[in-house]
């Protein structure tokens, strides 16, 4: 639904994009996550139609957005992560300025409008003044304002950015239920949890480059090469730590009395004749897990290695 | 039926929904009204009930001169920001991912800042109305001033906009926007008096050897006054302007006219294209 082709951008002498290339599936949740001038705003708004790449190409439903921005903009809905509402309007009149905008016919808008401020919780609000709006409330009525025109793909740049934590559960609910009417969603945000929890899959970006992409499991399992694994012994804990040190795959053991924890860099089957190797051995164990590591944990590991790359060139 | 363009209703909407439109509107006409009525007090307290048409002339001239000045302040303050306070409030990258056009977009926030600055001009139409009790002026006149003041108002509509496209900040915008219109209504009126009087010297030998070529010098001298908002009104108004013996085959007014609308033409074109991805200035505030 959504492809980047070796996108281009540069600002002045800074690189925003860097031959950024990433595909999303349709009906996907997708998130896109990377520190502060990663290129997450700049890929967003090529997208959006808003910045021309200087070389590259993305494309949107199979329609580029340079060659075919009029068309793009028909099936896209962009709320950026900065906006602003215009003083002096209701809550419905907004929403049919837009649907207007997007030359939604005049006998379809009040139906329509009614039926998105209740989607997005706010069908109290329709007489209020946007500019009044509580912070939470805006970012639900410019959801709304995204939907005006029914588009395939949402681009939310941190929507949830500034919320409140019941803000931001509604929020994330919204975005659940536009999954289950078939949108599919790209969204940025700092709040690396709430991703983990709504995405079918995330992309990490660093200094506009794509540094990797896939579903939240298989990231946080790729992050620098290895899984982490806990093994839990009834004794002799710091022996165990001895001998899994020998082991192929196996680097930075840490025993506690019971516990041993290892990085371990094999796959499914060296796992297992690891374990076989260990009860071979005559400990006890009790149990043999992948610690599973969070989005939060695998993006700090995936974005450090840039920077340490960055720091050996 | 046609449908009204959304941004040009959302426009309306907003302006006229507030008090603040009243309150300009009584300030605009409290100004003008004073200065006619303080004109006419002055004029006629040393001779009360004598019919003199020169006098409702001077009035005529007096409060079409006022209403220009009004207007060089009023129309730049209200067009020098319609773009440039849509990318400050941050509202400008939603709407440009519309079905709207940049065209489109342009021409709404010119109409309808336009519309307010001639219900301006067509609310001060009762103090019209006490010149033509006095008589001495003919409807063709006042008409004529009218369609002047239409023309001009496009004209520095045009030039609010552009600014405002092209600069980020609505302050910078306001500036450029009022010393651009400084700049044609004084600017261009004291070039062509300060070229006719350096034209008239080279005449009389005063500059030797002759710098400019006297017929090149009417030229511009001409054309300056034709593309002077005060000299045209003089001009509509009956008054002689700087006597140059160049014929351009139109009347200044029409000169003004035809020249006022290329250039609003074009710098709205100029604002559209600027608004595109890709155009020059374009800025967006971001995170990269």
């Amino acid at each position: 639904m959504i492809r980047f082709n070796g996108i281009y951008k540069n600002f002045g002498a800074t690189r925003a994009l860097d031959n950024f290339s990433l595909e999303i599936g349709r009906g996907l949740v997708y998130g896109l996550i990377g520190p502060n001038g990663a290129g997450k705003t700049t890929a967003m708004s090529i997208l959006a139609t808003l910045l021309l790449p200087e070389a590259g190409t993305a494309t949107v439903n199979g329609l580029d957005v340079v060659e075919e921005a009029e068309k793009v903009r028909g099936i896209i809905g962009y709320m950026p992560d900065f906006f602003g509402v215009y003083d002096g309007l209701r809550a419905t009149e907004y929403l049919e300025f837009f649907a207007a905008a997007h030359h939604i016919p005049a006998h379809r808008r009040p139906g329509l409008v009614r039926t998105l401020l209740e989607l997005v919780n706010l069908p109290d609000k329709a007489d209020v003044y946007v500019d009044s709006l509580s912070r939470g409330m805006k970012q639900r009525l410019a959801l709304a304002r995204c939907l005006v025109h029914d588009p395939k793909v949402l681009i939310l740049d941190e929507p949830a950015s500034g919320l409140d934590p019941r803000a931001r559960a509604e929020m994330k609910e919204i975005i659940r239920h536009l999954k289950h009417l078939g949108k599919t969603v790209l969204i940025s945000s700092h709040i690396l949890p709430e991703l983990a929890e709504i995405c079918d899959a995330v992309a990490i970006m660093e200094a506009g480059r794509l540094v990797v992409a896939g579903t939240v499991a298989e990231i946080t399992a790729v992050s620098r090469g290895a899984r982490q694994m806990r093994v839990a012994v009834l004794d002799r804990a710091g022996e165990l730590a001895g001998f899994l040190a020998t082991r192929p795959g196996v680097s930075e053991t840490l025993a506690d009395e019971q516990e041993v924890r290892f990085l371990f860099d094999g796959n499914q089957a060296e796992q297992a004749a690891l374990l076989q190797a260990m009860v071979s051995g005559g400990w006890p164990v009790v149990e043999f897990t992948e610690v599973r590591r969070n989005l939060e944990e695998a993006f700090m590991a995936v974005t450090a290695e840039g920077v340490e790359d960055n720091g050996g060139n | 039926m046609a449908e009204i363009n959304p941004v040009l209703l959302k426009e309306l909407r907003q302006r006229f929904r507030t008090g603040k439109t009243a309150w300009l509107l009584a300030l605009y006409l409290l100004v003008i009204g004073a200065f006619v009525l303080g004109f006419m007090y002055l004029s006629w307290r040393g001779s009360p009930g004598i019919f003199q048409p020169d006098r409702s002339r001077s009035l005529f001239i007096m409060l079409s001169v006022t209403q220009l000045v009004l207007l060089g302040f009023v129309v730049p303050g209200l067009t020098a920001g319609v773009i440039s306070g849509e990318r400050e409030r941050q509202t400008l990258n939603v709407l440009l991912t519309t079905r709207l056009t940049p065209r489109q977009i342009i021409w709404s926030k010119l109409v309808s800042a336009c519309a307010f600055v001639v219900l301006l001009v067509v609310a001060t139409l009762p103090l019209y109305s006490i010149v033509f009790m006095y008589g001495g002026i003919a409807p063709a006149q006042v008409l004529g001033v009218f369609g002047f003041y239409l023309v001009t108002i496009f004209l520095f509509g045009c030039i609010g906009v552009a600014c405002s496209s092209f600069f980020k900040r609505t302050g910078v915008s306001t500036v450029t926007t009022y010393g651009l219109a400084f700049a044609l209504a004084a600017g261009t009126g004291f070039l062509a008096v300060f070229l006719h009087e350096m034209n008239r010297l080279q005449a009389r030998g005063g500059i030797s050897p002759e710098t400019w070529h006297p017929a090149f010098l009417a030229w511009v001298v001409e054309f300056l006054q034709d593309i002077n908002p005060v000299f045209v009104l003089m001009q509509i108004l009956g008054e002689n302007g700087i006597p140059t013996g160049v014929n351009f085959g139109l009347p200044g007014w029409a000169v003004y006219t035809l020249v006022s609308l290329a250039a609003g033409v074009l710098l709205l074109h100029w604002s559209a294209r600027l608004l595109l991805p890709g155009g020059k200035r374009r800025r967006i505030t971001m995170d990269v």
